[in-house]
């Protein structure tokens, strides 16, 4: 029981962070200086609940580890985040159409994590789905407002959509740690999120004359047991520079 | 009657002293008129203080840590204690009237209506319409001609706005 709601505990946990840590890329760069302000926003609220996630993974873990540890000290096979939130941000409509096929998902599964019978578990939920949701609300404004914009913005989204959509399927998938920790009542099935999330999704493309990519094709996962892209070696390889070369420094 | 009974602090002294610590983002108001502190009490002769954060990465909360232990030091209590709890969830219906008084008069539009209520979450599906944008005041020249530049602002916790009728931009805390 326990492993496997460590092993739960860092999936969220590290879909925050590394999404945190793409956003943050963005810092200093971005399109225009309330776009900048918008994303590191986003990105802080990641991080936070991250930390959260973070911290009591490393209780379950029961083994002296931190959230710092976790963050800094783990190899890229050993975060369970999925393959979409590692995708790099390549350029600003990239970035958009990633974050808001997370959104939509993350504001689903916060929703169930509300009534998940670990108390701990549903604390954080309750705190991360205000924020999560008014994140939706930007980045669905976003899809309309480009999709339904100039031709270059539409074709560019359109691309950028059709580009991250397989990452999509990941979310989806359960495995044994999905199983156990839904019969234990403390998570929820991934799949059953599934038809909420695309109607959704269809309602904003609709509304932005975005195309949905057909289903089916290409469904590459794997992130959640720990087999990643090689973008997380490099994003790790930023995030996690200093505190390898000088653990345990701070400010 | 036992002398270190007589010796602590009252807890109607201790909320005093904590109604004195400002937020380290709006010195204006202070963390009790932000609603943060929820509970003081002592565990034995341990003074505790329980924190609701107000953003999950909001990084004033350990600088909030920080200034409550100080205050308390200030006054002789060397050891306070820090929790922080989660559930209920922080909202700017924890306001007090005089915080968004002081808010408005520092220049930032208070939060309009509750968030319970309108903006309450619908867990039972995703609806994509949104709750509408309030109507929000600009704090300088009062006018509600008004419109939302950024859903972020400053910090986390503000969204960015601008008076069209006297066209300056403004900070408004969000309803959250």
């Amino acid at each position: 029981m326990s492993t496997a709601r460590y092993e739960y505990l860092l999936r969220f946990g590290d879909n925050a962070l590394i999404l945190s840590q793409r956003l943050g890329e963005w810092c200093g760069k971005g399109p225009a200086l309330e776009e900048d302000m918008a994303l590191t926003n986003v990105a802080l609220d990641l991080l936070g609940q991250a930390r959260l996630l973070l911290s009591l993974a490393a209780e379950a873990a029961g083994n002296g580890a931190d959230e710092d540890s976790l963050a800094y000290h783990r190899d890229d096979r050993a975060f369970r985040n999925v393959l979409l939130v590692e995708q790099p941000n390549g350029n600003y409509a990239d970035t958009l159409a990633r974050q808001f096929l997370f959104d939509a998902w993350s504001s689903l599964a916060l929703r169930r994590l509300l009534s998940s019978s670990d108390a701990a578990i549903a604390a954080i939920a309750e705190k991360a789905v205000k924020e999560v949701s008014y994140h939706l609300r930007r980045s669905s404004d976003l899809m309309v407002r480009l999709g339904d914009g100039t031709e270059r913005s539409r074709a560019m989204l359109q691309t950028a959509i059709d580009k991250v959509w397989p990452y999509s399927h990941e979310l989806f998938i359960g495995d044994a740690v999905d199983a156990e920790m839904t019969a234990a009542g403390i998570g929820f099935d991934p799949a059953s999120v599934h038809d909420e999330w695309l109607a959704y999704v269809r309602e904003v493309f609709a509304e932005a004359t975005l195309k949905l990519p057909a289903a089916g094709g290409w469904m590459p996962k794997g992130g959640k047991q720990g087999l990643h892209s090689e973008h997380l070696s490099k994003l790790l390889a930023e995030m996690q520079v200093l505190q390898r070369s000088h653990p345990g420094a701070s400010w | 009657m036992n002398a270190a009974v007589v010796d602590k602090p009252s807890l109607d002294t201790v909320w005093h002293w904590l109604a004195e610590v400002p937020d380290p983002e709006i010195p204006v108001i202070s963390i009790t008129d932000l609603g943060i502190v929820r509970e003081v009490r002592y565990d034995d002769e341990t003074l505790v203080v329980t924190v609701t954060p107000t953003y999950s990465g909001c990084p004033a909360t350990e600088v909030i840590a920080a200034s409550i232990r100080d205050a308390m030091a200030a006054h002789g209590i060397a050891d306070a204690k820090m929790e922080t709890r989660l559930s209920p969830a922080w909202t700017t219906d924890w306001l007090t009237p005089e915080a968004k008084a002081k808010l408005l008069d520092y220049g930032i539009a208070p939060p309009v209506g509750l968030a319970e209520g309108e903006q309450r979450i619908d867990i039972s599906r995703l609806t994509r319409r949104a709750p509408p944008a309030p109507v929000v005041a600009c704090p300088r020249c009062a006018s509600t001609n008004t419109e939302m530049l950024s859903q972020f602002g400053s910090t986390p916790c503000k969204s960015l706005y601008r008076c069209k009728a006297c066209q300056e931009p403004f900070d408004y805390f969000k309803c959250h």
